[in-house]
């Protein structure tokens, strides 16, 4: 009896595991001290630079990386790619999580979080852009759960609930299409209003479309990143459908993750030419600004293609994660780097090791409940009660 | 699942409750306002600024903020070149243009008091307004704590409360609005000794700024910085050198802030209303297609089918002809055999 109990406690107690459980407890102190401290303790967020990556990285690029969720279900559902589907669950539940823990850290960054529901309950101020972004978060993270309830059903043998979700599949689709288009789009037109802030090269008209539209390509990379991953830590819980699948969707989703970035290089163009930013390119911004337009998007567009076209599934899932880092430095450009970039040095923002830990500790939060979740609930393998819908 | 006249109909009603939702937001998205008609403005004449800091002493006790780390007493803080901050709603900077060695040229900077707010226009919650009189005033009552504000504002102005846990709020220069409203100066005005603040309407204000320009045009460069600043604002100033080299930004341009994003909040009812249209033709169109390839299929199917019956039903024929054949020919030759057995067995009986 003791031996299985101190072979359980063995099992459990796995490097990630241990690794898993300081971050969290380092995060519970941290938290501690922001909400008895204020922002002042934890962060080096100044009257200068209001948003540090509190918002650079856990909203605006945990947004455009859960984006896999309407993505993939767009492509499924509305365009009929039926032979995708073994990826639609985990794309949803990434997507859910995704957008539940930013949520969960805007609780951080914001002075008061208790008053999050304001903008709704109290006072609508309808001509900002956060407002827009707020309500449409809001509504989505709803459908996301709606839309990830099948499977909590499933796994709890609620057969009657589960049948009325999985009807509002198609409705529940266009919706989370329609709110995803407006809340990537508004997270880009944020900064609409900060002409004067943002470096040129980075600041555009077209601020939203290129946020949706990197959007798309955050979410077919994610979901092919994520496939991966899963892959490789969690490939005895699928079953033959998603393993048969798998390089089907790779490739697929590679080919379109490569038109997409074609067409994002292309609009990114038009943007320069347009504002004829043409001699920002001699610059250090200007370098940096090219660093990330031909380094990830133009190299990632021709690794997908090449990646296609070879049926190279490796050189794929690589472009995936190089995509990703690409998404993840464009929104810090816009957010952190290219972002006062007339101020002095001297009043420039760099990340206080606590504000990193507070994303570290979010980022693995949502990869324990993503690992409580795939280990219980049918995932990435079908019900054998249930076939699909 | 297939598309019913009925399920169509009901997901364009969901579409058109979409729109409705849009529509605020357009609406916000093309009101063009020029500024409340008999609102008030202040004229900063920076070439009769002597530095006294005065002004900001007098904001201090006025607006009962926390006492300064240094007394207003000390001049040489005027050379940090400080930014407002939750404790300071006011600063004075000195400034030494080349132009103008070895003459320094003071700066007062405070909220500008615009005539269309970036603030207002960025608050999620509505805490600011631009008031009738001109000040763009808070509201800490529904304030959540974005600091969206902070990112918006051209001029770098309001300040927030990073230090408190529970309660922070934006801290900003009020214009003095609730002594206005009382029919007193703003406290850095009434304490000015030089005169270097003047008080308002902002038409009699543009009006005293164009006179002395005109009067002094050795005096004054030929711009009152704030006329048009981002759409106007309610704080107006006068200068010797450009303003660009007394830290005033010049490259803001005129545009309004909320027109910068009017374009973006108008196409909310644009993809609410197109984007569900659109999707479900998609899915009609797939759906169609589908069902298009599965008849085709089960014609291919039912034709094959059909096919093999038939040569199945030939072959069947034939094998029957040639059994019948081969029965015959049994049948003959088994006759044959026979009759040449009698035949032979009545040779034998004869022989």
């Amino acid at each position: 009896m003791s031996d299985e109990k101190s072979l359980s406690v063995n099992k459990a107690l796995t490097p990630f595991n241990m690794v898993a459980g300081i971050i969290l407890l380092i995060g519970m102190v941290i938290t501690i001290l922001r909400f008895t401290g204020g922002l002042a303790a934890v962060s080096n967020l100044t009257d200068d630079n209001p948003w540090g990556i509190w918002i650079g990285f856990d909203l605006l690029c945990g947004v455009a990386l859960a984006a896999g969720g309407y993505v993939t279900s767009a492509a499924v559902y509305i365009f009929g790619l039926k032979r995708y589907h073994s990826a639609v669950r985990p794309a949803i539940l990434t997507g859910f999580l995704g957008y539940a823990l930013v949520v969960f850290a805007l609780h951080y960054d914001v002075g008061r979080p208790w008053r999050l529901p304001y903008p709704f309950i109290v006072q609508q101020g309808t001509t900002s852009l956060l407002f827009e972004v707020g309500a449409c978060v809001a509504l989505y993270l709803t459908v996301l759960f709606i839309e990830f309830t099948p499977a909590v059903m499933e796994w709890l043998g609620l057969k009657r609930a589960r049948t009325i979700v999985v009807r509002l599949t198609m409705l529940l689709t266009i919706f989370g299409v329609v709110l995803s288009t407006l809340h990537q789009s508004s997270l880009g037109a944020l900064y609409l209003i900060a002409p004067s802030k943002l470096h040129p090269l980075w600041y555009s008209t077209y601020l939203p479309v290129y946020f949706f539209v990197s959007s798309i390509i955050a979410g077919l990379s994610m979901v092919l990143f994520e496939s991966t991953l899963s892959h490789h830590y969690f490939s005895h819980k699928m079953d033959k459908t998603h393993l048969a699948e798998a390089d089907n969707v790779t490739l697929g989703f590679g080919k379109a993750a490569s038109l997409v970035l074609a067409g994002y290089f292309t609009i990114k163009i038009i943007g320069i030419a347009i504002a004829d930013n043409w001699h920002y390119l001699t610059t250090g911004y200007g370098a940096w600004f090219l660093l990330e337009l031909l380094g990830f998007v133009a190299l990632p567009c021709l690794m997908y293609a090449v990646g296609v076209r070879d049926r190279n599934v490796k050189l794929i899932r690589w472009t995936a994660g190089w995509t990703i880092l690409g998404i993840v430095l464009n929104r810090l450009n816009i957010s952190l780097i290219a972002f006062n970039w007339q101020l002095p040095s001297s009043q420039r923002y760099v990340p206080h090791w606590m504000e990193i830990m507070v994303s570290v500790f979010i980022v693995t939060i949502g990869i324990l409940i993503f690992r409580f979740i795939v280990t219980r609930m049918p995932i990435m393998y079908e019900h054998p009660d249930y076939h699909s819908h | 699942m297939s598309l019913t006249r009925r399920r169509f109909l009901g997901w364009m009603g969901a579409a058109g409750a979409g729109t409705l939702v849009g529509r605020q937001a357009e609406a916000a998205a093309n009101v063009h306002f020029t500024g409340y008609p008999d609102s008030f403005a202040v004229l900063h004449d920076i070439t009769l600024c002597v530095g006294c800091r005065s002004c900001e002493a007098a904001c201090n006790t006025v607006n009962e903020l926390p006492p300064p780390n240094r007394p207003f007493k000390d001049l040489t803080v005027l050379d940090q070149h400080r930014r407002t901050t939750s404790k300071t709603y006011t600063v004075v900077n000195r400034f030494q243009p080349a132009s103008q060695a070895p003459k320094s040229i003071f700066v007062k900077k405070q909220c500008n008091h615009c005539l269309e707010p970036a603030c207002a226009s960025a608050c999620f919650v509505r805490a600011f307004k631009k008031s009738p009189e001109g000040a763009v005033t808070y509201d800490p009552t529904v304030c959540v704590g974005c600091r969206y504000c902070m990112v918006a504002c051209p001029f770098e102005i309001p300040a927030y409360e990073y230090e408190k846990a529970l309660d922070p709020k934006v801290m900003k220069c009020t214009m003095c609005h609730p002594r206005v409203k009382n029919g007193q100066l703003p406290g850095c005005v009434q304490a000015c000794p030089k005169e270097a603040l003047t008080f308002g309407k902002r038409k009699d204000i543009l009006n005293i700024a164009r006179e002395r320009i005109h009067k002094y045009p050795q005096r004054y460069i030929d711009h009152i910085y704030g006329e048009s600043e981002m759409g106007g604002t309610s704080w107006l100033y006068l200068s010797s050198v450009p303003f660009s080299q007394i830290g005033m930004r010049e490259d803001l341009g005129t545009t309004p802030a909320p027109e910068l994003t009017s374009g973006a909040l108008g196409a909310v009812p644009i993809v609410v209303g197109l984007w569900p249209v659109l999707l479900t033709g998609i899915y009609a169109i797939t759906q169609r297609k589908e069902k298009v390839s599965a008849e085709e299929q089960r014609l291919a199917v039912s034709q094959a089918v059909e096919h093999a019956r038939q040569s199945a039903e030939l072959d069947m024929v034939r094998a029957m002809e040639k059994a019948e054949k081969d029965k015959e020919t049994a049948i003959k030759q088994a006759v044959k055999k026979a009759m040449d057995e009698a035949v032979k067995a009545q040779q034998e009986v004869k022989a």
